[in-house]
């Protein structure tokens, strides 16, 4: 068996990585799941190693996923927020990298409001660079995580009828997704308000249908997005209850889907709005189990690339 | 290991190899009893092959079964920010909680004693043990720690631009042990 080896500095995205590499990614969590278990849920393996978790948008689930697996792997991480950053006291994102990088990291977590901005920081410092979400562009963890979850269940990608409800357009998650779950030979299909679709999206190799019942026929994974209600202002769709009659997933709604379907979401969840609480708690539902996998997909990839960090060194 | 192998020759073939772990399991069973409490734990990656027919013999000399450990030590390796490529990590495997248990570590062959280190450290986090002992098919000298084997099947003297390879049937198709020269690559 040839060994697969990690050679990037930064996981920016899903786009760019190769079937390998994500397998890699998979694979290595699948180890690293074991440590959660233990009595004692740390290994030394990044002792030494300092990680900074750079939120510039709010974040409860993500860094609190990241920041246990740094603990996990013994790194010394550090967190910087907006609110508390010297952002707000008129900083360009270009001097707080450069300070940051003065301090020498290894690894830098970084979430931003607008996309390419990890990318940027990734060119500007030593420090491997992870994307944590980057507007609506990419957030590579979470996908792998989906994936990861998925495998778990399915024993594999390739072949896999994935549909992916709600807001397309505004969704970082959905972009990953697609990245990977195409590379990985999965079938993707998209459903969701016509004012939530984004334009051209066909040339990414995905279906789009846009209604429910079409996206539930045949699936074997269903993938709800959370509404973002803090958008409504923009009138996306005329109101929360025609939303849920349309596209929420009920018991009923889901009598359509396959008998081992499996229902994701990424949260944070709007009860009885994309999703009513009886499948969100139900027998299908893996959303906790994707929070579990998150650590361990996030040891993974900040052992990967801190260990690569070494041959640019 | 980086380069390449040659081999120079072979130290054992598979009868040597088969007499050396039944003599193995028979000390092992001497000092410690048949008990329940008796745990093998093999190190990958051909320290699971190697307490796989340790635990075989044992089985036959008792005539009771005996689960196997396996235990990855790549979390704990010494060396994580010296080498180039990481190794994968593989998970490990205990069949069940260690505490108070007398485990025979497993490994093909003891040289630097770093493995085996780690393979402690490793061994602590998951409970403490009444007691851990050390078991190799080969001893080639030239530690770098203080760690000595209590079983060695066989002790071996190799030059530092040599390798002592261990091959096991199941997984290699054959047991062997062979002398190998390394050729160091270009660089």
């Amino acid at each position: 068996m040839a060994e697969a080896i990690w050679t990037r500095k930064d996981l920016v995205g899903i786009a760019g990585l190769s079937p390998a590499e994500i397998q890699l990614i998979l694979d290595t969590a699948d180890s690293f799941r074991e440590v959660s278990q233990r009595p004692i849920k740390k290994v030394p393996t990044l002792r030494g190693k300092t990680v900074v978790n750079l939120f510039f948008e709010s974040s409860t689930r993500t860094r609190s996923s990241f920041e246990i697996a740094e603990k996990r792997l013994s790194a010394d991480s550090l967190n910087f927020s907006s609110a508390s950053s010297s952002l707000s006291k008129g900083e360009t994102l270009v001097d707080t990298a450069l300070n940051l990088q003065a301090m020498a990291p290894d690894l830098i977590v970084i979430r931003h409001a607008h996309p390419g901005v990890p990318h940027m920081l990734a060119d500007r410092v030593e420090a491997g660079v992870i994307n944590a979400g980057d507007g609506a562009h990419e957030h590579p963890t979470q996908a792998l995580l989906d994936a990861f979850t998925i495998r778990q269940h399915k024993g594999r990608l390739e072949g896999l009828k994935v549909s992916i409800v709600g807001d397309i357009e505004h969704s970082r998650v959905v972009r990953s997704n697609i990245h990977l779950l195409t590379t990985m030979g999965a079938q993707v299909t998209l459903a969701g308000p016509r004012t939530m679709m984004p334009v051209a999206v066909d040339k990414m190799g995905v279906r789009t249908v846009y209604n429910l019942d079409d996206a539930l026929a045949g699936a074997d994974v269903i993938m709800m997005l959370r509404v973002q209600l803090e958008r409504q202002s923009r009138l996306l769709f005329p109101s929360v209850k025609e939303y849920f009659t349309l596209f929420g997933l009920t018991r009923e709604r889901l009598k359509r889907a396959k008998r081992d379907v499996i229902i994701m979401h990424p949260g944070p969840m709007n009860r009885g709005v994309e999703i009513a609480s009886e499948v969100a708690d139900g027998r299908y539902s893996v959303i906790l189990e994707q929070v579990a996998n998150g650590v361990a997909v996030r040891m993974a990839v900040l052992y990967l690339l801190a260990g690569a960090q070494q041959e640019a060194a | 290991m980086s380069g390449e192998l040659r081999l120079k020759k072979t130290l054992f073939d598979d009868q040597q190899m088969r007499r050396i772990v039944r003599r193995m399991a028979g000390q092992i069973v001497e000092r410690n009893g048949g008990g329940d409490d008796l745990m093998l734990v093999g190190i990958r990656t051909r320290g699971v092959p190697f307490a796989e027919s340790l635990a075989a013999e044992i089985e036959r000399l008792e005539g009771k079964p005996l689960e196997i450990g396996i235990l990855d030590i790549t979390l704990y390796r010494d060396d994580f920010s010296t080498i180039a490529a990481q190794p994968v990590v593989k998970e490990t495997r205990l069949p069940g909680p260690i505490d108070d248990q007398t485990l025979v570590l497993c490994d093909d062959v003891l040289y630097t004693g770093r493995t085996v280190r780690a393979a402690l450290d490793a061994l602590i986090d998951y409970g403490r043990p009444r007691s851990v002992q050390l078991a190799v098919m080969i001893d080639r000298g030239d530690r770098e720690l203080p760690i000595q084997a209590d079983y060695i099947g066989k002790t071996v003297s190799a030059a530092a631009d040599e390798s002592v390879e261990v091959r096991f049937a199941s997984t290699d198709g054959t047991d062997t042990v062979m002398l190998m020269a390394i050729k160091r690559n270009h660089g």
